[in-house]
């Protein structure tokens, strides 16, 4: 078996991953504490004034990395469901649960910074365009998500339905990506393309990037937090977790320390 | 200062977003230690409930 591999294996089990998760979180954490400071800081001091908008365009440093957190974190939670549906693995569908919540949070808060800046720009807060109608359907599909998932009292039957419903869901965030280009919108093209040189100041293309990241390795941070919590939940009643919660507990009778069971 | 948070009268919209940004990550972070203390304690209550039902099974093995 490759190094990879036996990481992969390794880690799939929640009681090796707790641990493991647990170190992580700080870690994560202070880099989006750092990231967002200095993502702010050339948002606001650094780049400049847009010619166009005045500093109303500012709400771009939070707009853009919020709506594409609330793209790439349903296809990280689809894709969890996936492998969930498809290998019945624990770990998988709790990773899925976990992101859910912070995904809805960055769906909700691109349609809020949307309107904020579509006020002053279009002259409305809402309008039904392709763009804020798709992206309306994401912030119910987490919402839906989640709703299923806390109706059914059995977790594993929870994981399938809910399973499905996010790979279902997943056909939407093309829509979202493309309804720019597919449909006449009020809503802009995209900023920052892979095949055409961003179409803004290189500055704030930083402030922009470095927010993006901050995004990133919160999410990160929230979702490990969150996947902790799931994990206590839902394997309470396993061996491994009262080891873990009382290592005053004498060794088991094969000799090994009780800590080497979450260590493992 | 004042004028820098005027934003070229910008101001309530710029800070309506980045406010709600804050609010929203506070109140996510506020939820994330109470589902915590919510599963430790459920938790420790299960492990209870076992060590109740073990307890008369470890006296019967002497």
């Amino acid at each position: 078996m490759t190094t990879f591999a036996r990481f992969w294996y390794r880690y799939a089990s929640p009681a090796s991953f707790y641990p493991l998760a647990g170190r992580l979180i700080p870690v994560f954490a202070t880099l989006a504490v750092l990231l967002a400071a200095a993502g702010l800081y050339v948002g606001f001091f650094v780049a400049p004034t847009d010619w166009q908008q005045g500093e109303a365009y500012r709400i771009i440093y939070i707009h853009v990395p919020a709506a594409w957190m609330a793209m790439f974190v349903y296809l990280v939670m689809a894709f969890w469901s996936a492998i969930s549906l498809s290998f019945h693995t624990r770990l998988s569908a709790m990773m899925a649960q976990a992101l859910a919540p912070t995904g809805a949070m960055w769906a909700f808060i691109a349609l809020w910074t949307g309107a904020f800046w579509g006020r002053p720009t279009w002259g409305a807060y809402w309008v039904w365009d392709a763009r804020l109608t798709s992206t309306l359907i994401l912030l119910f599909l987490y919402l839906g998500y989640m709703a299923l998932r806390a109706s059914i009292d059995d977790p594993r039957r929870a994981d399938r339905a809910a399973g499905l419903l996010a790979l279902v869901g997943a056909i939407n965030v093309p829509i979202i990506y493309f309804s720019v280009q597919w449909w006449n919108t009020l809503h802009q093209g995209a900023t920052i393309s892979m095949t055409a040189a961003p179409k803004m100041a290189e500055t704030m293309l930083t402030g922009m990037l470095l927010l993006t990241f901050a995004a990133w390795t919160y999410t990160i941070a929230v979702a490990l937090h969150r996947v902790r919590s799931i994990i206590v939940e839902r394997e309470a009643a396993s061996g491994w977790m009262s080891r873990l919660a009382s290592p005053e507990r004498p060794p088991a009778a094969d000799g090994s320390a009780p800590s080497g069971a979450a260590a493992r | 200062m004042l004028d820098w948070l005027h934003m070229g009268g910008y101001g309530f919209y710029v800070w309506s977003s980045y406010g709600m940004l804050a609010l929203a990550i506070a109140i996510e972070l506020q939820a994330l230690r109470r589902h915590r203390r919510a599963a430790r304690r459920r938790a420790e209550e299960l492990r209870a409930e076992q060590a109740a039902h073990a307890a008369p099974l470890r006296e019967t093995n002497g």
